[in-house]
């Protein structure tokens, strides 16, 4: 396949223009050793060819449109509108530049500025940015931000963050003085006697998950207190779609709220791409991180939209940026303003309300099955916690000679949690799946 | 007036999701009435059709490579194939899950580590990540594995040498790992200062970042002079992979002795740019760095596909999962398509369709630097500003025409800059009608000034207020603060009312 136009009379008119004899010409000044090599790669194919191969690839993926899941753990099988990808497939939004040149890009700019205030709204926080990579790396920028404005060495990150989530938050902070201070679990949620005794006056930020990494709520008004008291910062790291349902972060006390936004009408596309979002109270509104678009007017007095506050960012102040981030994850956040439209006020209760029943129905159900133990008497949304006393690879094979995909083992996570299994439910499942699921493990034997 | 979507009232009763039975009231009570949220979020209430008809007029709003020839140097606006975008959507790549057993996303895990090796074999490096989501977050990846290096050497070193020419990103990813930012002069033609850069390595240097070409669209004649100076001081060499798109076959960053090297993989590869993301930041290592890589990396045994499970030395975890899939997909499906001779033929045409520019338009503006580019140059409108009219005047007046602008006043070492980058995508007619273009606006500097100074003139908006913008933050919608009953009557009536367009 070859997306060039320009033909043999082409390349001669334009060297000769050039006044160059041949394009090796135009490369001469490259040192010869660095042209010494052959590109060990196949020919090129036809996009029929190239079609056929993908597809003959694909196979070899179990998905779930013939497969149900239970699988969650951040990344969650939600349904998407036809309406969310007709849209945001348009040529005009999914190839459109960053919108530096304002004047050409009021629909990008427009979308923005929307999606920053639905998701404020959603999160009940004063300010958001146009959007990050990703839940797990938003959430490191927050505690950046955090040990920096605050000037102090001390982040209290509990054992009920996702394990992904705390490496990277470790990763982003490796370099930097400061004591990232674990905080134990008491029945799938936060400790909070561990927790105040935690909680000196040197911590910067207390980072609390919501619902947490094992799908418990945790007392997410309580810490807020005890962490505004002992004058640390407090960064909520939520699931936007129980927002409908649950307490969000703005109400509770966070100084800064992020999260995982794939949930919000975005594919699970085997973990990317997704989009994290980045909220905050209005007095850390200069320190936020990336792009944000604000509303102003043109010289004519017409409302108009722009990029602004950008003496943040890397293009402005490079080494003194608030981040290096310059490409974003702006067609991710566009789907979640446009599903988040679809849903409306009165969908967004509905949606999590759907949720909660599917995922609280399944668990009472699955509760009765011999073997299957509850894991923690805390509450959730549409994710929780069981153990399933049973061989794990007999498991396994049950669940896959019944269609089915996860849960998710927290062996791979905690290996002392042997038996322990994360289980999604979202507004997708029927009775038909769990009665499978149900199935699937009795006979597991 | 553009109206917001909040501004927008009709019913919306999200009959897209099935109705609730009232079963679920029961586990509502399960939950601590605190945890429970007490006022609704006021998000939009519009019906569907309004909802599309809304964001259906936005989109039209925009330029787009799709609709309008996008210049833009250093950002490689080439055509996005669609055949790459419905590979992507396909249920086989869009609806599987990270956490499914490897025995069930052994396509995936296939596509990950094939690409990993094409792109190795593409810059002649030895292995990838393909875990960075974007440039910037792979030049952050590739300083933090540059940083584990050294103090796996016990080398305290805590400078990076960065070239005053280069992209905001490099030293704003530098300062996010800690490391402290010295700049290194360009020379009169734009390069590396070889003197300036001896000079300023030295034990205490952990690494130089640049690209090649360099941001003026110029070859580094002297990179090997370079690798040899930067490696024998005990420092890396990083390569800003932006430009890419003018080396594709040509020749490779890991023959020039480069360490670390990072792909912008939605400029080269052809991942469309979205305004603004999703892309993909994948970076490539020499052997000695391997074991930093992020984790998981994938491997290969016995023809099938694994995540590696013990990395003791890797840097850890940059974001979550494994990487940008979906965009990853559509550059794996353009390699493919392409092929060893599609990939040269990418930077050929695009190095001839750049110098064929500068070439025909070098009578009218000033190019400081003779002599061929790569797949961009920077020309300066300084002729122009001294007839009253600048770079940013004649880059909006360009929006009148249906071009975007070039990128503008970068690099900072160009007076009244405009960096060109026609990609090999363009046929020589929209080249020459471009040409035609600059040479009209290039008249009216001398005949018709307020013109150019005016312009835009035909975009949905003209010239931005962005100092009140910057001044008087409004950065998200707020609602005026009055009792309704929630009709869409009394929306109505409390909503700002619009203002005289």
């Amino acid at each position: 396949m070859q997306y060039i136009s320009n033909t043999a009379k082409d390349k001669a008119d334009m060297l000769k223009v050039i006044g160059a004899p041949s394009f090796e010409a135009l490369v001469a000044n490259i040192p010869k050793r660095l042209r010494e090599f052959a590109l060990a790669l196949p020919e090129g194919i036809s996009e029929l060819e190239l079609d056929r191969e993908l597809d003959e690839t694909g196979h070899a993926n179990r998905n779930f449109k013939y497969s149900v899941t239970y699988l969650g753990a951040g990344n969650y099988d939600h349904f998407v509108p036809a309406v969310v990808d007709r849209l945001s497939q348009r040529g005009e939004f999914i190839t459109a530049y960053t919108p530096y040149q304002g004047e050409a890009s009021q629909g990008t700019l427009q979308a923005t500025y929307e999606y920053q205030s639905l998701i404020c709204e959603l999160t009940a926080m004063d300010y958001s940015n146009a959007s990050m990579y990703d839940g797990a790396s938003s959430l490191a920028e927050a505690a950046l931000l955090a040990v920096r404005s605050t000037g102090k060495h001390r982040i209290l990150m509990p054992a009920t963050i996702h394990p992904e989530y705390r490496q990277v938050v470790g990763t982003y902070l490796s370099h930097i003085d400061v004591d990232i201070v674990d905080v134990a679990m008491k029945d799938g949620a936060l400790d909070l006697e561990a927790f105040e005794r935690a909680l000196t006056t040197d911590t910067a930020a207390v980072i609390v998950q919501q619902p947490n990494f094992f799908g418990v709520l945790e007392d997410t008004k309580k810490i807020g207190e005890l962490t505004h008291r002992a004058g640390a910062l407090y960064i909520a790291c939520v699931n936007p779609l129980s927002l409908g349902l649950i307490e969000p972060p703005g109400e509770y006390g966070a100084d800064i709220a992020v999260g995982e936004g794939q949930p919000l009408g975005n594919p699970v596309s085997f973990g990317g791409p997704h989009f994290g979002f980045f909220t905050v109270k209005e007095p850390l509104l200069r320190k936020i991180p990336g792009r944000i678009s604000g509303m102003t007017v043109d010289k004519n007095g017409k409302r108009a939209f722009v990029l602004t506050l950008q003496a943040r960012e890397q293009h402005i102040r490079r080494e003194k940026a608030t981040s290096n981030i310059c490409t974003n994850q702006a067609l991710c956040a566009l789907k979640g303003a446009i599903y988040l439209s679809l849903l409306g006020r009165e969908g967004v209760k509905k949606l999590a309300l759907l949720n909660l029943r599917n995922a609280h129905s399944a668990y009472d159900r699955l509760l009765k099955v011999k073997g299957v133990r509850p894991f923690s008497k805390s509450p959730f949304f549409n994710e929780f916690t069981v153990h399933i006393d049973r061989d794990p690879k007999k498991l396994r094979e049950s669940l896959r000679k019944h269609g089915i995909l996860g849960p998710l083992p927290l062996a791979r996570f905690f290996p002392e949690l042997s038996s322990a299994y994360l289980v999604a439910v979202t507004e997708k499942r029927t009775a038909g799946d769990l009665d499978r699921l149900v199935k699937a493990i009795e006979e597991a034997r | 007036m553009s109206e917001l979507i909040f501004e927008k009232h009709s019913f919306n009763p999200a009959s897209w999701l099935p109705a609730l039975d009232g079963s679920e009231k029961q586990y509502v009570s399960r939950i601590p009435q605190d945890r429970l949220r007490k006022k609704d979020a006021d998000l939009p209430s519009v019906s569907e059709l309004d909802v599309v008809r809304h964001f259906t007029v936005l989109s039209q709003k925009n330029f787009c490579t799709d609709g309008n020839f996008y210049p833009l140097g250093s950002c490689t606006m080439k055509y996005n194939p669609k055949a790459l975008d419905a590979i992507a959507a396909s249920t086989s790549y869009s609806q599987i899950h990270p956490y499914q057993d490897e025995a069930d996303v052994q396509g995936a895990m296939k596509i990950l580590y094939e690409m990993q090796v094409m792109l190795s074999e593409i810059t002649g490096m030895d292995e990838f990540t393909l875990q960075p989501a974007a440039g910037a977050h792979g030049e952050f990846c590739g300083l933090l594995m540059a940083a584990a290096h050294h103090k796996a050497r016990g080398d305290k070193r805590h400078k990076v040498l960065i070239p005053d020419s280069s992209h905001g990103t490099n030293p704003a990813s530098a300062a996010l790992c800690g490391y402290e930012v010295v700049t290194v002069a360009s020379n009169a033609k734009g390069h590396v200062d070889l003197a300036d850069l001896k000079s300023k390595l030295g034990p205490d240097v952990a690494c130089l970042m640049m690209t090649n070409p360099n941001t003026l669209g110029l070859f580094e004649e002297d990179i090997l002079e370079i690798a040899q100076a930067v490696h024998k001081a005990g420092s890396l060499l990083y390569y800003d992979g932006a430009n890419m798109n003018a080396l594709v076959g040509i020749c490779r960053p890991g023959d020039m002795g480069f360490d670390i090297v990072h792909l912008n993989l939605h400029k080269t590869f052809a991942v469309p740019h979205g305004g603004g993301g999703p892309g993909s930041g994948p970076v490539g290592v020499k052997k000695e760095l391997i074991p930093y890589l992020p984790a998981p990396r994938v491997l290969e045994k016995k023809e099938s596909y694994t995540f590696e499970k013990d990395a003791p030395d890797s840097i850890g975890k940059l974001r979550s999962f494994y990487g940008n899939f979906g965009a990853i997909i559509r550059s794996y499906a353009y390699i493919k398509a392409l092929g060893k001779d599609g990939l040269k033929g990418v930077s050929e045409n695009a190095i001839l369709n750049a110098n064929y520019l500068k070439a025909r338009l070098a009578p009218f503006f000033d190019v400081p630097h003779r002599g061929a580019c790569m797949h961009e140059f920077v020309m300066s409108a300084r002729k122009q500003k001294a007839r009253g009219v600048k770079a940013l005047d004649i880059a909006k007046r360009m929006l009148d025409f249906g071009v975007y602008a070039p990128t503008i006043y970068f690099p900072l070492i160009v007076e009244e800059a405009m960096m060109i980058e026609p990609t090999e995508t363009e046929s020589k007619e929209t080249l020459d009608r471009f040409v035609a273009i600059l040479t009209a606006i290039d008249k009216e500097t001398s005949e018709d000034p307020q013109k150019v100074l005016d312009a835009p003139h035909t975009t949905p908006v003209a010239r931005i207020d962005e100092v009140r913008a910057a001044r008087h933050p409004d950065l998200r919608y707020r609602r005026p603060a009055e009792p309704s009953d929630g009709s869409a009557a009394s929306f109505a009536r409390t909503s700002e009312q619009p203002t005289r367009v």
